[in-house]
């Protein structure tokens, strides 16, 4: 069975291959027919692909453990849903994952441009067979997922598998990965549209149109894997934080702002023509840090606490990486006349500005990470030392980035296009202001005087507000002119311009993410030691220590410490920290009692026995507004659902699409 | 061009500032990985900066207690007193024989005093699985 699976694979990189050659010949030789079969042998490696992860499961989910991918990370005793993920919990199976979701993607972009882009579409088809084709080559030459374990001549079966680490059996874990890989496979696609349009010289900007929604959902992807991750980290790890700066978050946090980036470059160059060589090399910059990041998870460049081991596969990696940033660069560089910009800027107070400087300053953020991540290997390289730098680096740098941007944030939609005079200023952020100013001014009155939590807290007040009377504004003028309740006013208004609206809605997310960073500003922490029946004060709470038990089940064995929570002499809560050490593996996890509230949360760990056995040893965390980070994700995924469905002016004026647009408006602004 | 000479001087001023910042924080968070041997053989300025000190925990000597987490750390023969006062919580691949990675100065009495402190323990995420199998079986 085995056998069919790598089989399946060694077709498939064939096909992929092929789909390559004939694309590129058939386009230039003008054999339609080619370019036909090419876009067949796309639909053809996803079959392949998808029988080779099919073959790869079933043996997984049956504890086939002749292989020794099934042998590393799976067992008899974990549940069938871990043995599921077990697909993506090493290295092979998730370069697999990767060929398949990009099998995946290609299939449905060669099937929904079918008809269309013909002269292009051959191009788009043979830069994604190219990157698929590599990932194909290395796991049917390198690490192949159906590598069976041998002694000797002899196949072996092992009857029981390692099993997956503990800290990955946990259901956000689970779905992390396949979520940023959702994220970051899926930039490939907008790449191969961009660079195709960029090399056929499209004229036009087809492929922004094309590609928008895919940007746009490929970035909620990444957006949720993030999120995934802190979340896991947070309530796994028990470190007390959601956010280390460690090499591998990074790798996946530096795709995601270049993808912010581009979703807001793009909207200057829809508009107004502008940008375009911003947005090319935001596109390919997003598209080179995912394989990158992959690059760092999978092959150990750099050295992490959860990246995995040395591995074969990095000198193709880092091979692959590299012509591809030359190729890219080529290619931008020799069609520059044909990203010529068709307006000039004007002046520096104007919504173009306002992007300009979104733009450089989310990549100045992203190349301070990128600096950050890959210093020990350029440190090692240059100077032969080995060093390292650390989290006070990234937030020096990142929170004055982080602030910048949330103030952009507010002044952006509101500030108008070519220039804005000083009047319209005034009146579109005088309200704003105030409601900022006025939330420092209190919150200094109640006793916060450290500046940066200050400024971001004000900041956040000022950008809700803009975003508040930008629907209260419109809602209003619908309100009064078709005699509708104010709700339906709001719906209405959000329905003529769903992506206006719903880029408002994210907007507001992001503000609810920052007042959960800010928290962290205030954040409480001690250890303390606590013997039987005793209680202690931390905070507002008075916490008690009522038993520490020792026991065990199938899976693990664990120590807990129970602990009763009052605050104010009410008895409020009950928290169960844990620690385990897991039979198979023998490693040990720490299981955290939170007592998650939306105003702070209380975080204890269990450290263990003290040596002279008469205390419990506990780590103890207040961590005030951090709920808003996690609440935040629901108003950016329900603001980006809502840009993704098509607005009522463009549905209803289809045909004076552009007449359509301008009256609304006009009756909105009024 | 007024308006672009304007562009390039806000540009410069916030690519500037961030800079500044950037190389500020490396100065300040740069540790230097040195291996047990390599510390006792270091200059006393050098000895006196931020570092980071990799070896493996000897068994049992692990000892917890309110005021912090004491261990040794060991790289073939010579070893290495560290003293745990960070805040976080030590990771919980951090046992004995666990390969760790000590973050901060070395003290006068030749304790090393950390504030961080990474661990991987050798079997983590890529195991060797053949032979560890084979192994298996074979007992």
């Amino acid at each position: 069975m085995e056998n069919v699976g790598a089989l399946s694979l060694l077709i498939a990189f064939c096909l992929a291959v092929f789909a390559v050659a004939a694309a590129v010949i058939g386009k230039y030789s003008r054999r339609p027919l080619l370019t036909v079969s090419a876009e067949r042998a796309v639909y053809a490696v996803w079959i392949l692909v998808t029988t080779a992860s099919g073959f790869l499961v079933y043996s997984l989910v049956t504890g086939d453990f002749r292989l020794a991918y099934v042998a590393a990370h799976s067992n008899k005793a974990m549940s069938a849903i871990y043995k599921f993920t077990a697909w993506w919990g090493g290295q092979e199976g998730s370069l697999l994952l990767w060929a398949w979701l990009l099998a995946t993607y290609s299939a449905i972009a060669v099937y929904t441009n079918r008809r269309k882009f013909r002269d292009m579409m051959p191009l788009v088809t043979a830069i994604m067979m190219t990157v698929l084709s590599f990932f194909l080559g290395m796991i049917t030459f390198v690490a192949s997922p159906f590598r069976v374990l041998m002694a000797g001549r002899g196949v072996i079966d092992v009857g029981d598998g390692n099993g997956l680490s503990p800290l990955l059996q946990w259901w956000t874990m689970a779905i992390h990965p396949p979520f940023l890989y959702l994220g970051y496979v899926g930039f490939t696609v907008p790449f191969a549209f961009a660079m195709a349009s960029l090399i056929s010289k499209q004229p036009g900007e087809a492929w922004i149109h094309t590609t928008r929604r895919w940007a746009i959902l490929t970035w909620l992807f990444q957006s949720t894997g993030v999120m995934l991750g802190m979340g896991w980290a947070y309530t796994v790890l028990g470190w007390g934080g959601y956010w280390g700066w460690d090499p591998v978050e990074n790798a996946s946090l530096m795709p995601w702002i270049t993808a912010t980036a581009f979703l807001h470059s793009v909207m200057m160059q829809e508009k107004k023509g502008m940008m375009k060589v911003w947005n090319m090399v935001l596109v390919s910059g997003t598209f080179l840090l995912s394989i990158l990041g992959t690059t760092l998870t999978r092959t150990g460049l750099v050295s992490s606490v959860h990246a995995f081991a040395q591995s074969p596969v990095k000198p193709y990696f880092t091979t692959f990486l590299l012509s591809a940033i030359a190729l890219t660069a080529f290619a931008i560089v020799k069609n520059l006349p044909y990203l010529k910009s068709e307006v000039k800027l004007e002046s520096v107070v104007s919504r173009e500005s306002s992007f300009l400087f979104n733009n450089l300053i989310l990549l100045a953020s992203c190349f301070a990470v990128l600096w950050g991540t890959l210093f020990p290997v350029l440190m090692e390289a240059t100077t032969g030392e080995k060093a390292a730098i650390d989290a006070p680096y990234y937030n020096r740098v990142n929170i004055p980035i982080a602030l910048f941007l949330l103030f952009l944030t507010g002044v952006g939609p509101l500030i108008a296009w070519r220039k804005s005079s000083l009047n319209s200023l005034k009146r579109a952020f005088l309200i704003p202001s105030v409601v900022g100013l006025a939330v420092i001014a209190t919150l200094a009155a109640l006793g916060i005087h450290n500046p940066a939590p200050l400024i971001s807290f004000g900041l956040c007040a000022f950008v809700a507000a803009t975003i508040v009377t930008e629907f209260w504004k419109g809602s209003r003028a619908i309100q009064l002119k078709e005699q509708l309740p104010f709700p339906k006013a709001v719906f209405q208004l959000t329905w003529r311009n769903t992506r206006r609206y719903g880029g408002y809605l994210v907007h507001m997310g992001i503000v609810i993410l920052f007042i959960g960073f800010t928290g962290a500003a205030f954040n409480q922490h001690e250890t303390r030691s606590l013997g039987l029946n005793q209680s202690m004060r931390f905070g507002r709470y008075d916490l008690k220590l009522l038993s520490v038990s020792n026991d065990e089940n199938p899976n693990y064995q664990y120590s807990r410490g129970v602990l009763e929570v009052s605050s104010g002499g009410k008895v409020i809560d009950q928290l169960e920290p844990e620690i385990r050490v897991y039979k198979s593996s023998q490693e040990q996890s720490s299981f955290v009692g939170i007592r998650r509230r939306l105003n702070e949360d209380l975080y204890i760990t269990f450290q263990g026995i003290s040596p002279d056995n008469s205390k419990a040893i506990f780590q103890l965390y207040v961590f005030p507004l951090v709920s808003c980070m996690w609440v935040s994700y629901w108003v950016i995924l329900a603001g980006t659902i809502i840009c993704l469905i098509p607005g009522k002016v463009r549905l209803q004026y289809a045909r004076t699409e552009v007449v359509g647009i301008a009256s609304t408006r006009a009756t909105v602004q009024s | 061009m007024h308006t672009y000479l304007k562009f390039g001087v806000l540009m410069a001023l916030i690519v500037g500032s961030l800079v500044w910042l950037a190389v500020g924080g490396v100065q300040d968070t740069k540790t230097y990985y040195k291996t047990i041997p390599e510390l006792e053989k270091l200059d006393k300025t050098a000895q006196a900066g931020r570092l980071r000190v990799g070896g493996d925990v000897q068994p049992g000597s692990i000892v917890k207690s309110a005021a912090g987490v004491s261990f040794v750390l060991h790289q073939g023969a010579t070893t290495l007193k560290v003293m745990y006062t960070g805040s976080d919580p030590l990771p919980d691949t951090f046992r004995d024989n666990a390969n760790a990675l000590a973050e901060g100065r070395l003290g006068d009495d030749g304790v090393f005093k950390a504030n961080k402190i990474q661990a991987k323990c050798a079997s983590k995420y890529e195991a060797k699985p053949p032979q560890r199998v084979v192994h298996q079986k074979a007992t």
